[in-house]
C-alpha cells in the first residue's frame, strides 16, 4: 500500500472502487459461517419464505466487510477511526456489488479526512451508505 | 409493540479470545486476499467490522431476540458503526458489554427499531471500541 499523507489529499478524491465477485449462494453460506451469523433468512430458503421473503438474501455486514476492504486497501487499518453505514436496501442473491469511496471533508485542525462509502448492485441501484472518518498522521 | 421498559437492559456480557483461523475464514468469507489479513507470520489484526461477529460469539447470540420477544424472521439490519480506540489481534482476549440504548417505531408501528451499545475493552480494560447497531422488525411485508 503506498504511503498516504493527509496533505497531499485533496477533497474529491475517490478510493479505488472494485466490484466483487455475483452473490451466491455459497457466499451466503461462508459468510454465515465465518461471521458467527447463524440467521436461517439468508441461508435457509424455505425459512426465508415463511418469513415472507422471496428468497434468501445476503447480510448486510457482508457487504459492510467488503466496504472494510475499500478502506483499508486505500489506508492502514490503524487510521480509521470511525465506519458507519446505514443498510438502504436488501442485498440479493446475484447482486454484483460495487463499492467506491470520496473524501467529502478534510479537518487540518484534526488531521483527519471524512469519506463518504456506498455499494451499488450492478444496475446502479444503492445498498450501503455511510461514511468513515480516517486519521493519517498519528 | 416492543416495551420501552427495555432501554437501558444488559443484552449480554461475555469475554471471547480471537483466533487465527477464525480470521483467515472470515478473509476467504469476504474476499480479503491483503497479505496483511492472512498470512501467518505475524499476528493478524481483527478486521474493522469483525468485531461485530466476535459480539456475536456471546453465549447466546439470540439474547436480544428473546429478550425482546421478537419473531427473528421479521428482523433486519438498520444502521452499524463502530468507533475505534485501538487495534485488535490474534490472541487477544476482548470484553463485550451490550446493552439497549433505544427503542422506537415508525410509520405507525409497522417498522420497530432497537438501538444497541457494544462496549469492548482488553484484559487491560483499555477501550477497543464501541458499536451502535439497530436493528429494524417489520410488522409488515416487504418487496
Amino acid at each position: 500500500m503506498p504511503s498516504r499523507h493527509h496533505d497531499e489529499i485533496a477533497v474529491g478524491s475517490e478510493l479505488p472502487r472494485f466490484t466483487a465477485p455475483p452473490l451466491n449462494r455459497l457466499t451466503l453460506a461462508l459468510y454465515a459461517g465465518a461471521s458467527g451469523d447463524h440467521n436461517p433468512i439468508h441461508v435457509d430458503i424455505d425459512f426465508a419464505k415463511q418469513a415472507g421473503m422471496p428468497d434468501v438474501f445476503a447480510h448486510g455486514m457482508l457487504s459492510m466487510a467488503y466496504l472494510g476492504r475499500l478502506l483499508s486497501n486505500w489506508v492502514p487499518q490503524e487510521a480509521i477511526r470511525s465506519f458507519a453505514v446505514r443498510f438502504v436496501a436488501i442485498t440479493h442473491v446475484g447482486d454484483a456489488i460495487t463499492c467506491s469511496g470520496t473524501v467529502v471533508g478534510k479537518d487540518d485542525a484534526t488531521r483527519t479526512l471524512r469519506i463518504e462509502v456506498n455499494t451499488r448492485n450492478q444496475a446502479g441501484e444503492i445498498k450501503l451508505s455511510g461514511d468513515a472518518v480516517v486519521s493519517l498522521d498519528s | 409493540m416492543i416495551d420501552e421498559k427495555h432501554i437501558g437492559a444488559l443484552v449480554s456480557r461475555h469475554t471471547v479470545e480471537v483466533e487465527a483461523g477464525r480470521l483467515r475464514f472470515f478473509a476467504k468469507a469476504t474476499g480479503q486476499t491483503d497479505p496483511r489479513y492472512v498470512t501467518a507470520d505475524a499476528a493478524l489484526p481483527v478486521p474493522p467490522t469483525f468485531l461485530y461477529c466476535l459480539e456475536m460469539d456471546a453465549p447466546n447470540p439470540r439474547a436480544l431476540i428473546e429478550l425482546l420477544d421478537v419473531d427473528i424472521g421479521r428482523v433486519l439490519h438498520g444502521e452499524q458503526s463502530f468507533t475505534y480506540y485501538r487495534m485488535a489481534y490474534t490472541g487477544d482476549r476482548l470484553r463485550f458489554e451490550t446493552r439497549i440504548a433505544d427503542i422506537y417505531t415508525k410509520k405507525n408501528g409497522a417498522l420497530e427499531f432497537v438501538t444497541c451499545d457494544t462496549h469492548v475493552r482488553n484484559v487491560a480494560g483499555e477501550p477497543v471500541a464501541d458499536l451502535r447497531s439497530t436493528i429494524v422488525v417489520r410488522n409488515t411485508e416487504v418487496p
